[in-house]
């Protein structure tokens, strides 16, 4: 019933490439769009910008970024944290060194120098792969974290080796600092997130994202029927770098506006984005939103219902809450190896034919 | 029997009407993580003093304390996720135990007008209140406690330190960080030479620290940790044999399970201090009437008396008399945050009201002003002994070098209004 192409005809090779080729799926993306920019924005509020919207909206962004590498191109990388803090650090020192300019542009550039940061990284890839390739990307995690703390020029000499977002602006609206209004941030992310999904989903189905995953799949193979593994690592690299320097660059300038590099980019993190990849489904963009609301708003969820309704002890529902999502874990990826977009495939295919499945 | 009476209907009130105002106090504390040896009896210790104003009193002026605990787990992201829940709800004081999270809050609760009490942790330079309207860190914040070791040790070694090496050893976060500076300059001005050795979230790991100092053989170590990285560090110098009194670790990393586990090589290690210790007050036999026999107490119950509990009631006791404060000052007995504020900043600590709350000693005499939400920043030294399972203090409240530390105030604080575009108050 839902989700046929019955009826649904296309007349021109535009219309059968669209991203969502079913009017009903095409619909529905319209109408989250509306919403999200439509509505939420005049119904937020502090709470729901910063302890729901803006991680979720971050860690998707960093998960868009990562699938491109480890679900697209299949270079296992655990070195998310590291570039991350490379875009926290890039935008801390732009954000710094030049105050009138706009935070939009701030933030694209610190993506940039995280996608340089990325391809100097990527270049052992060229040479080794699988576990190898996860251990010299945790060197990378490691020399980052190690570089941010041990190199005061990076924190502009502060005494405490934090970085603190001080008040910038796009367009006169105030993004980061304590006085941003919640739903300028909201918006402020909002738009990455959808520019990065938008690129991602559109590189990863046209030549770029073919060599790609010509090389995830087979790479001598892809080699002799004249994939460049060079320009496809690299590349892959370079965009999935740009993408997480940007999530690294609002998730400390909008999200948190002072960050220590140990404790928020450290190795749990590159895990956290790692897992979410797999959650979510690995090679699918929206595997990286379902994967992100999911590690991000369950943990929530589970303390509203744990503390706030049940009234249950904090240390019992946060000593629950590792129980649930870990079982939770294991339970999809049991389940569901491929992920929660496949989940969601096979929904949708169920959908289609429902309620006459014969 | 009146006040039975009082608290009697008080209580049923309470259980009527859930919407009558009350002083909101959020508790964000850590029960899990590495940090959670520190973060329980503290979190413990808060709740259970507003439990006995509630049950002894009826509350702080006839408004009963509410206490909204919030897991944090040590953690920036969590701890931005529970000021956003609990701000909502009247919220009068934050007192959130980890300066990371304080850095988080510091512009936060500015903007929000809700003051952020952190005691003895964060931002040292917030004692400038011309800049910092809306936190306070008295009574003594880290910059006094490197002073007051390096006063202590000025003291043992009969005024004279030139020459003498000393290590810091230290959590690789902005709260290990935080004393770097004072004990550079101090070290320029006594003369003796600092190492630093950095030790990683969570600081299971030291080996090669404590090595490095077994090469080196400084005279003194001081350390600046907090939750499993103590222990550690203790059991590590006691293995390779480091004289323990001359090892000297900050407030936060001088708790009973800190030198247990090391047992009774543990014994002489050294800690500063600015609360009292042990359970020889008055208020604790009010304690153990209306909270803990009546199974009232916060957690399991079984961290009465420990230095980490007495810290919390320490601050919880602040904060209430911060509320009585500014219920006097303001005439009304359900105040607001930015009422709460002014209390805190013409909060003045005696003897006489120490005593009148059986907690005469407990912590030093001060008073606060608009310019000094720090504090006279009084600092005591206290040591282990094993055997007894008892800490004992070897120094009494001190003053440290205000000199030094003012300049050094003066200049952070004033980087920081300048950056952020702060013009100063109080004039």
């Amino acid at each position: 019933m839902f989700y046929r192409e019955a009826g649904d005809f296309k007349t021109s090779y535009v219309d059968d490439s669209q991203t969502f080729p079913i009017k009903f799926d095409r619909y529905r993306y319209y109408v989250v769009l509306a919403v999200a920019f439509g509505i939420i924005p005049f119904i937020i509020n502090d709470y729901w910008a910063n302890a729901l919207l803006l991680p979720f909206l971050i860690y998707a962004i960093a998960a868009i970024g990562l699938n491109i590498l480890v679900g697209y191109c299949g270079q296992v990388s655990l070195g998310t944290g590291g570039f991350m803090a490379v875009g926290a650090y890039a935008c801390y020192k732009l954000m710094t060194a030049f105050p009138d300019v706009s935070m939009f542009i701030h933030v694209l550039l610190a993506g940039g120098i995280t996608a340089i940061v990325g391809v100097l990284f990527g270049l052992p890839s060229l040479r080794i792969k699988g576990f190898y390739l996860a251990v010299a990307t945790l060197a990378a995690q490691f020399f980052l974290v190690w570089l941010f703390n041990r190199v005061p020029w990076f924190y502009n000499y502060s005494a405490s080796g934090q970085i603190n977002a001080p008040e910038r602006d796009v367009f006169g609206i105030i993004i980061s600092g304590p006085n941003a209004p919640a739903w300028a941030t909201y918006l402020f992310c909002l738009i990455f997130l959808t520019a990065s999904a938008i690129i991602a989903r559109n590189l990863t189905r046209g030549t770029t994202g073919r060599t790609w995953m010509a090389i995830r799949d087979m790479d001598i193979a892809a080699e002799i029927i004249g994939v460049n593994p060079l320009k496809a690592k690299i590349s892959a690299f370079a965009v999935s770098s740009f993408f997480v320097g940007i999530a690294g660059a609002l998730f400390f300038a909008v999200y948190l506006g002072a960050v220590e590099v140990g404790e928020a980019f450290g190795i749990q993190k590159s895990f956290l984005v790692l897992f979410m990849v797999i959650i979510g489904g690995l090679g699918s963009i929206f595997g990286s939103f379902a994967g992100a609301a999911f590690l991000v708003l369950l943990p929530v969820l589970l303390k509203l219902v744990g503390v706030d309704l049940l009234g249950w002890p904090t240390d019992i529902v946060a000593h629950l809450q590792l129980v649930i999502v870990g079982a939770l874990i294991i339970m999809f990826l049991i389940l569901e190896p491929h992920g929660l977009a496949q989940l969601w495939r096979v929904a949708k295919e169920k959908l289609r034919l429902w309620p006459f499945p014969h | 029997m009146n006040k039975k009476l009082a608290t009697v209907a008080l209580s049923a009130l309470m259980a009527a009407g859930p919407a009558m105002a009350d002083l909101v106090f959020p508790s964000l504390s850590y029960r899990t993580g590495p940090y959670a040896a520190g973060g329980i009896p503290f979190a413990d210790g808060y709740a259970d003093y507003f439990t006995l104003l509630n049950e002894r009193d009826g509350g702080i002026g006839g408004v009963p304390a509410n206490v909204i605990e919030c897991e944090t787990g040590y953690n920036t992201e969590k701890g931005v996720e529970c000021y956003e829940s609990t701000k909502g709800e009247g919220a009068l004081v934050y007192q959130p135990l980890s300066t990371g999270i304080t850095y988080q809050l510091i512009p936060k609760v500015t903007a929000d007008g809700i003051p952020l009490h952190t005691m003895g942790y964060g931002r040292t330079s917030a004692a400038n209140g011309k800049v910092f309207s809306h936190v306070f860190n008295y009574p003594a914040n880290y910059w006094n406690g490197a002073s007051g070791a390096i006063n202590y040790l000025l003291e043992e070694n009969s005024g004279d330190l030139s020459g003498k090496k000393i290590a810091l050893v230290y959590h690789n976060s902005a709260y290990g960080k935080e004393p770097i500076r004072t004990l550079e300059t101090l070290a320029e001005k006594h003369g003796y030479e600092l190492s630093l050795l950095p030790v990683d979230h969570p600081g299971q790991e030291q080996k090669s620290q404590w090595l490095q100092i077994r090469r080196e053989k400084p005279d003194y170590v001081i350390m600046w940790g907090w939750g499993v990285m103590n222990q550690v560090a203790v059991q590590e110098a006691a293995n390779i044999r480091f004289p323990m009194e001359n090892f000297i670790g900050v407030w936060w990393s001088g708790a009973e399970f800190d030198v247990e586990p090391a047992g009774e090589k543990a014994t002489g290690y050294k800690a500063l201090t600015f609360t009292g210790l042990g359970m020889d007050y008055p208020v604790y036999d009010d304690l153990k009437k209306y909270v803990v026999d009546s199974g009232k107490a916060a957690g399991a119950g079984d961290q009465l008396g420990t230095v980490q509990y007495n810290r919390g009631l320490y601050a919880a006791m602040l904060a209430a008399e911060a509320v009585k404060t500014a219920q006097a000052m303001h005439g009304t007995a359900d105040i607001d945050a930015s009422m709460m504020r002014d209390g805190m900043e013409a909060l003045e600590m005696t003897n006489a009201k120490m005593e009148a709350l059986g907690m005469s000693g407990f912590g030093p005499e001060f008073s606060v002003s608009c310019e000094n939400h720090g504090g006279p920043g009084l600092v005591g030294v206290v040591q282990w002994d094993a055997a007894t399972g008892a800490w004992n203090p070897v120094q009494d409240f001190k003053p440290t070098d205000a000199e030094v530390i003012g300049a050094l105030i003066e200049e952070d604080s004033g980087a920081y209004a300048t950056e952020n575009s702060i013009s100063p108050r109080c004039e």
